[in-house]
């Protein structure tokens, strides 16, 4: 590349605007996928990966995905917690590489969380 | 492109690759691969992170958790806890002196917390050597605004209204100094930038170009703009190879993308940009020095006028700027003069970034408000003296500055107020020394260094500080005589009045401020034969003083020798036979009692 205009410029920094809302905060939805060693046992590393695969594939610049360790109800792991801002926070339980992505399009994109899925909304938060 | 779930910030400034970050990288990497989270966790070397005490540090995002003390031992487990599992690591994170419990968060430790980033602004935030991350943190539009849509007269307007002053240490003001090379007659003209930092315990300048390179590049090129210069040089001392490699990968990426060389973001305006690494001689980072040397000869300063401005490098109008000056440019030139000038003094602007070293817990790399209490520096970021010693004094400027002492803690950090004290602002070196601190001895040290730096073109500087020295080290040696401090003050004010460069007027600062704030070390050493901070080795008689020995034992722990008798609650007793004046027990002693 070379010859750069304004335009490529700010072109580059919207690219990476996935990286900066990870770097320095301002982020939309936070994804939590619990990981303690039941979660882990569970298949957590599953979901965690189809959920990342989803992030990539959206191209979605505003989401933030952590871990954190056993949410305390390891009989339902995996688990994960969806965080939008300004809302109560969704637990989901007994989760797989599916159900992850239909969560991620329904709820994440959408703003919509999966009754059939979910344990509880407004839980404690995590961190 | 690729996106991760975490970011892990690995600092890689000069001190950390000293403690060892890099091995903790490679570890890291490893693990991360065994774990299979390599597409999911991003490790990301960055410039300094500036908290250099700590080193090897790791900033974690999305969480922002800070990680200190890092060695390979306690990766794996890192890796499995914090990364895969979620559980941040309590005793990797940074603990107060005087805490008990770890602070998680980067942005709640008080050494960042007190602390307003501009030129800093990218540091342990970006990889410095991906293009890329510069940009997408506003890199480079500075420059697309002043080269399409700002005449060189607006960029010089805007860098005046924000009232930027020469952050070499001068404080000349640099929308000023680029008006006069502006309307210097010349087709040929140059800007350079000064990156020559010889000033003993000063790293200010090396982060900036290890951490944001980019940001001074795009410095040169706006202030090139201004000028209508269309090369420019980098001059920086070949001591600093991390520092030249980052730029050379920068440069090299910015003209790669066609933001150095030939018509720059379609504006029609050509600039290059060349590294120039100096020998090493301190006399070099003076202005003139400086151009001599690119010009192929031994750097020596000429006698100002012509100034540089009209008669600079080859004979062609030439602008000189510091790395820091230059790295505050692009964001003058974003936000506005306005938005620059609106933190600081009345005559001291923005921020300012300081080398934070010696006698203190805290030390690293800070930007900080011009005006800001000295106070605040020394004990909110600094954290205060360690040894539970107390706080002596701070020498600012290096060697051509001078100390300011423990009465004048309150003084305001800006141009004016540091050069009433008789120290100056200098290019930010911070020198903190506690109670064990000779001024004499340290006055010393400097005069020592700029002795040995003086290039010996004008007597006053060549043979005034050697005849200075030699009376420094008689008084130290407590061969000192009667009428020394005048006769030391006499020669001071003659060299500062006489000397050709800033090296040499500058060179008796220290001298004149710890004469004028520690005459009573002075005459212990000349009438007493005695050093009050029991530092000048002549002078020490190595007995334990009965009164002031808290029968501890703490100094019979590490003599090489065994030549202290101690038992419990008796004071100890020094063999002088045996000692062979090491001074470890004075370094151990924590109350000054060992004279």
């Amino acid at each position: 590349m070379s010859g750069l205009t304004i335009e490529d410029l700010k072109r580059i920094k919207e690219d990476y605007r996935a990286t900066a809302t990870l770097r320095e905060g301002g982020f939309r939805v936070k994804v939590t996928v619990h990981m303690g060693t039941c979660g882990l046992a569970a298949g957590a590393r599953k979901v965690m990966t189809a959920l990342m695969d989803e992030v990539i594939k959206e191209k979605v610049k505003d989401v933030i995905i952590t871990t954190s360790g056993c949410a305390g109800l390891c009989s339902r792991e995996p688990m994960a917690t969806v965080e939008l801002i300004d809302q109560p926070p969704v637990k989901y339980v007994d989760l797989d590489g599916d159900k992850i992505v239909r969560i991620f399009s329904e709820h994440v994109l959408s703003g919509k969380p999966v009754q059939e899925y979910a344990l509880v909304m407004g839980s404690e938060t995590t961190y | 492109m690729e996106q991760f779930r975490a970011n892990l910030l690995i600092c890689a400034g000069t001190g950390c690759v000293a403690s060892g970050s890099l091995k903790v990288k490679a570890v890291l990497e490893d693990e991360l691969k065994k774990k299979n989270l390599q597409n999911e966790v991003q490790i990301v070397l960055t410039g300094c992170n500036g908290f250099c005490a700590k080193g090897p540090l790791m900033v974690v995002y999305p969480e922002g958790i800070f990680y200190q003390g890092l060695n390979p031992e306690n990766i794996p487990f890192l890796v499995e806890e914090h990364f895969l599992k979620g559980r941040p690591v309590k005793n990797l994170m940074y603990i107060p002196p005087v805490e008990k419990s770890p602070i998680p968060l980067m942005r709640d430790i008080p050494f960042f917390s007190h602390q307003i980033l501009r030129v800093l602004r990218n540091r342990g935030l970006i990889d410095a050597e991906k293009i890329d991350e510069y940009i997408a943190r506003d890199g480079y539009l500075g420059m697309g605004k002043a080269l399409l849509e700002m005449t060189p007269e607006q960029i010089i307007q805007t860098v005046k209204e924000s009232g930027l002053r020469g952050r070499g240490g001068a404080g000349f003001p640099t929308g000023l100094k680029w008006e006069f090379c502006a309307k210097a007659q010349g087709e040929v003209k140059y800007i350079l930038c000064n990156g020559d930092e010889g000033d003993p315990g000063a790293f200010m300048d090396r982060s900036v170009l290890e951490a944001d390179p980019h940001a001074v590049l795009e410095g040169m090129a706006i202030g090139a703009k201004a000028i209508g210069a269309h090369q420019g040089y980098l001059y920086v001392r070949a001591e600093y190879p991390l520092a030249i490699t980052r730029l050379e990968i920068a440069i090299a990426q910015a003209k790669e993308y066609g933001l150095l060389g030939k018509n720059i973001l379609n504006s029609g305006f050509d600039f290059e940009v060349e590294i120039y690494q100096g020998a090493g001689a301190f006399v070099c980072g003076e202005e003139t020095a400086l151009m001599t040397s690119i010009e192929g000869k031994r750097g020596m300063p000429r006698p100002r006028p012509p100034f540089p401005a009209h008669k600079g490098l080859w004979q062609k109008p030439s602008v000189l700027n510091n790395v820091e000056t230059l790295a505050n440019i692009p964001q003058i030139i974003l936000n506005g003069g306005q938005w620059y000038a609106s933190l600081g003094t009345e005559k001291s602007k923005g921020t300012k970034v300081f080398a934070l070293t010696g006698a203190i817990n805290n030390i690293g790399l800070i930007e900080v408000p011009m005006g800001i209490p000295l106070r605040q520096i020394i004990y909110d970021i600094g954290g205060g003296i360690p040894n539970k010693r107390k706080f002596k004094a701070v020498q600012m400027g290096g060697p051509s500055g001078g100390c300011i002492p423990e009465s004048l803690i309150d003084t305001s950090v800006d141009y004016e107020s540091i050069t009433q004290t008789g120290a100056i602002m200098g290019s930010g070196g911070m020198v903190v020394m506690d109670e064990t601190t000779c001024m004499v001895g340290i006055a010393r040290f400097f005069l020592e260094f700029t002795q040995e730096e003086s290039c010996g073109k004008c007597v006053p500087c060549r043979v005034g500080s050697n005849v200075m020295l030699n009376m420094l080290h008689e008084i130290t040696e407590g061969r000192g005589k009667e009428g020394d401090i005048e006769l030391l003050q006499e020669l001071a004010e003659q060299i500062k009045d006489t000397s050709l460069c800033g090296l040499g007027q500058t060179a008796p600062n220290p001298v004149l401020t710890t004469i004028k704030y520690f005459r009573n070390e002075y005459e212990a050493h000349i009438k007493d034969k005695y050093c009050p901070a029991h530092s000048c080795l002549a002078l020490l008689k190595f007995e334990v003083n009965p009164k002031l020995c808290k029968m501890c034992g703490l100094c019979v722990k590490d003599c090489p020798v065994e030549a202290i008798k101690w038992e419990k609650k008796q004071v100890a007793v020094i063999d002088k036979e045996k000692c062979i004046k090491c001074k470890t027990c004075l370094a151990n002693c924590r109350f000054m009692a060992i004279e």
